[in-house]
């Protein structure tokens, strides 16, 4: 794993020497690129480096994401800084939680070939197909499971012959599922209503007028709840 | 196996002593103990790596070197009236008062969870907001999180435990109104991400599935996977899109704020960069949510941070007359990933130690209760260092081993892929298996913990500006427990939200544009003797062929 040496790149069409122990997105900035567009968290959580390569022999686009992945010798690569993407407009706090809202609001949903082109596609090896398959049978908490890993990166979307936008669908079907489908809390309701209520104000207000040597005390004796 | 040669030694020791250690436990370090940690080996007790500030309302107070510098500097525009090298202004010399670009009731700078929490609430209150951020809506912070939200939601808890808990984090530093407010708000935060969609883990019967982080005496971190923060931003950002009434401007920084004759705040200028234009918002009230400043690399250190994290709100507020707390204590998260190199600096999670694994030296032995607060686990890393009871890397980064397997053995197999599916993710894009392999970690620069002053409803010393989330101050102290942020930004960006739109209709007429305060702060900068040559705010850090630097690889 440790650097060996330089390697040779193609940022859009043209080359580069780089070291090989750099990911693509630290390749384009030694390269000397100053990015605005195509970076975000640099740490995979965010989905705005998504960028296409192939390999030297091979005929295939490959994708992946670049702060993510490690460069390789001869990679011919480009970004794809902004992928434009429907969403539907809607106002959760309506929606009645039912699998056909979903498909009224993607109704493209429905034109899907299942040719797994998207899960080949995905640098979360999310089952794309397994929960565009349960959008379109109505399992919303299936799909909310499935795509729960998503990032958003739209990689899936780019390559999908039937030119679904997956992702913003799935984010419906979460959305739903976290605020309608997903058991109640009651613990958590009840907590909600004693602080409305005014329940925990004294014990706090005991507490702010405390001493720093009186709270630092209660601290340090304060009982500690065995972990699981 | 995917460590090299010369790592095998310790791998197998840490491996022999497993059995051993899955008995142990570590004992908690004393309260002298850890002031005695801290105050050898956390990098906010190097003298030489601070500077006291010479200018502005916190002169004489230290901060990181790294972070003063941009704190003294001269704003970016140019002098009014110049026409700036290279031909066509792209900032008007004056500024039109009739004809402000855009004029907004609220407008919120940055994106993040801070940012849009306001921005929800401001509309629920009928103010017309605007949101200008410096990369995409959501690149931010937030978007990391990933261990977890804190709640006082549980039988056996209250706001008051919760309380405690966070001012002996914050070594009963912190501004007790807003402790106060951020305790006594957590359920309703939770309960309000949750009507707008945000799935946190339960159990069957609907009750919080919760965990303990670092520092705290319950059960009382809310997760989602270990996407929390992912899951939270992702559904406020959605909420935002959804809102027509909110304009959104992405890739529009705020490069500097705008005030009237009195010195209060207006609106800002913003500068676009995809086109590299200038443009002029007017407004009633600003709210700052620009979140931290890892990107600043104090003291060298690798950062878990997003790209857009270089402290601007700090530097715009201060200059507009701001005052500062807590500037001079910065957290670095214990476990930053310290091999391979492609993911130098990136966050372990605490979730990693809150659900089994130990901290182990390349003796394979303990040397801390995983579960201490950051400051003190991350100072005892780097004695461990210290001692030479390390892993030095192949990229020359000093390390210490994480046990991971641990976890698989004492909770069942699938539980690491289960627990920790963006960590696995991410290590085994290396070749790393962390169900069966341990993870060399080293402290990343993680968390600015002080910020610009507030009160509890997010107001501060200048009239018109509100700042709320990590660009904020005083609610943790000298240090932030884990899942205290994510709360902190969901709270007080709904105070934020709910406080300005109260302003803005109070607000009436059109507020006067003027920048009367950069005037000011230049006149001040010459009379100090001080440079104008750095330029404030930063707004993205400068890797351009810079790759080589350890500390600036990530
Ligand atoms: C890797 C990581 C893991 C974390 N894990 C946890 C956790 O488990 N639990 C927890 O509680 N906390 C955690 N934190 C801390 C927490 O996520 C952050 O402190 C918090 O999300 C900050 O939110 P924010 O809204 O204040 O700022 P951010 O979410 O960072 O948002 C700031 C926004 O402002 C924008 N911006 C910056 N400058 C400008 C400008 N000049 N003009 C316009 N816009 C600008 C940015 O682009 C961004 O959109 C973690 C942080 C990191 C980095
Ligand atoms: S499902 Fe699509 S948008 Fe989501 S991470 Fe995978 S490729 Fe990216
Ligand atoms: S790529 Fe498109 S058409 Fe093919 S399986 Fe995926 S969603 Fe269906
Ligand atoms: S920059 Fe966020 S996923 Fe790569």
């Amino acid at each position: 794993m440790a650097e060996t040496g330089l390697v040779d790149i193609h940022i859009m069409g043209e080359r580069h020497r780089v070291p090989d122990s750099l990911t693509i997105l630290q390749a384009f900035e030694h390269a000397g690129y100053k990015l605005v567009r195509g970076v975000g968290c640099r740490g995979g959580f965010c989905g705005a480096c998504a960028t296409v390569y192939r390999l030297p022999g091979d005929y295939h686009l490959k994708f992946a994401l670049a702060c993510q992945t490690r460069v390789e010798p001869d990679m011919q690569l480009t970004m794809i800084p902004f992928y434009p993407a429907n969403r539907s407009s809607y106002r959760l706090s309506e929606l009645k939680g039912e699998a056909k809202e979903v498909l009224d609001l993607y109704h493209e949903m429905l034109r899907c070939y299942g040719c797994n082109t998207c899960t080949k596609s995905c640098p979360q090896d999310i089952d794309v197909l397994g929960y565009v398959a349960a959008i379109v049978r109505g399992d919303l908490a299936a799909a909310a499971d499935i795509s729960f890993d998503c990032i958003m990166c739209g990689l899936c979307v780019s390559r999908c012959p039937a030119e679904l936008v997956k992702h913003n669908a799935a984010l419906l079907c979460r959305r739903i599922y976290g605020r309608k489908l997903a058991p109640k809390s009651e613990h958590l309701a009840r907590r909600r209503d004693e602080v409305k209520a005014g329940k925990f104000n004294s014990d706090i207000a005991v507490l702010k007028k405390q001493s720093k040597d009186e709270l630092k005390k209660r601290y340090a004796e304060r009982d500690i709840e065995p972990g699981e | 196996m995917s460590y090299p040669s010369n790592m095998q030694d310790s791998l197998n020791a840490v491996v022999a002593g497993r059995e051993r250690r899955m008995s142990e436990t570590f004992p908690r370090a004393t309260a002298d103990a850890k002031e005695a940690l801290l105050r050898g080996f956390h990098p906010d007790f190097l003298a030489d790596t601070f500077a006291a500030l010479r200018i502005g309302p916190n002169s004489g107070d230290r901060t990181p070197r790294e972070l003063a510098l941009l704190l003294e500097a001269d704003s970016t525009l140019p002098k009014m009236g110049t026409v700036p090298p290279g031909g066509q202004s792209p900032f008007p010399p004056t500024i039109n008062q009739s004809k402000p670009d855009y004029t907004c009731d609220i407008l919120i700078i940055g994106g993040g969870g801070a940012g849009c929490s306001a921005a929800i609430m401001a509309d629920n209150a009928g103010a017309k907001v605007m949101i200008a951020t410096k990369l995409r809506l959501g690149d931010a912070n937030t978007m990391m999180a990933q261990g977890g939200i804190q709640a006082a939601d549980k039988d056996n808890d209250s706001p008051a435990i919760h309380y405690v808990d966070v001012m002996g984090g914050g070594h009963f530093a912190n501004t007790p109104d807003l402790v106060e407010a951020l305790v006594s708000d957590a359920p309703e935060a939770i309960g309000w991400l949750e009507d707008l969609g945000a799935m946190f883990d339960k159990n069957a019967d609907g009750s919080m599935k919760t965990i303990h982080g670092g520092g705290t005496s319950r059960r009382r971190m809310h997760t989602a996977r270990d996407y929390t923060g992912a899951e939270i931003m992702r559904t406020l950002r959605d909420e935002v899109r959804s809102r027509s009434d909110i304009t959104l401007l992405e890739f529009s920084p705020a490069v500097e704020l705008l005030t009237d004759d009195k010195g209060e705040v207006t609106g800002a200028i913003l500068q676009n960069l995809n086109l590299n234009r200038y443009s002029v918002v007017r407004a009633k009230v600003v709210i700052i949510a620009t979140g931290g400043s890892g990107r600043l690399h104090y003291q060298g250190f690798p950062t878990s941070n997003h790209y857009g994290a270089t402290g601007d709100g700090l530097v715009l507020a201060y200059r507009a007359g701001a005052h500062l707390a807590f500037i001079d204590t910065m957290q670095y998260h214990p476990t930053g990933a310290a091999y391979p190199q492609q993911i130098l600096g990136l966050l372990v999670t605490e979730k990693v130690r809150s659900i089994g694994a130990q901290l182990v030296n390349s003796e394979g032995n303990q040397f801390i209760f995983p579960l201490e607060t950051r400051d003190v686990v991350a100072s005892a890393i780097i004695r461990e260092c210290s001692l030479n009871k390390c892993i030095t890397t192949p990229t020359a980064v000093q390390a210490v081993w994480l046990d991971t397997p641990m976890i698989e053995i004492r909770r069942g197999a699938g539980t690491v892929k289960r627990e920790l599916p963006a960590m696995v993710r991410q290590f085994g894009r290396h070749g790393i298996d962390i169900a069966k392999e341990p993870m060399l970690v080293y402290p990343t620069l993680h968390y600015q913990n002080g910020g610009v002053e507030i009160a509890a409803d997010c107001a501060t010393n200048v009239p018109g500006l509100l700042v709320a989330g990590e660009a904020s101050g005083g609610v943790h102290g000298r240090n932030r427990l884990m899942g205290n942020s994510l709360l902190d930004v969901v709270v007080f960006g709904r105070r934020a939200g709910v406080a300005a739109a109260k302003v803005a209709k109070e607000r009436t007429g059109d507020p006067q544009l003027g920048l009367t305060h950069v005037e000011r702060w230049r006149k001040e900068l010459a009379a100090k003797g001080l440079g104008s040559e750095v330029k404030s705010p930063l707004l993205l850090p400068d890797y351009t062929r810079k790759s080589r630097c350890p500390a600036l690889d990530h």
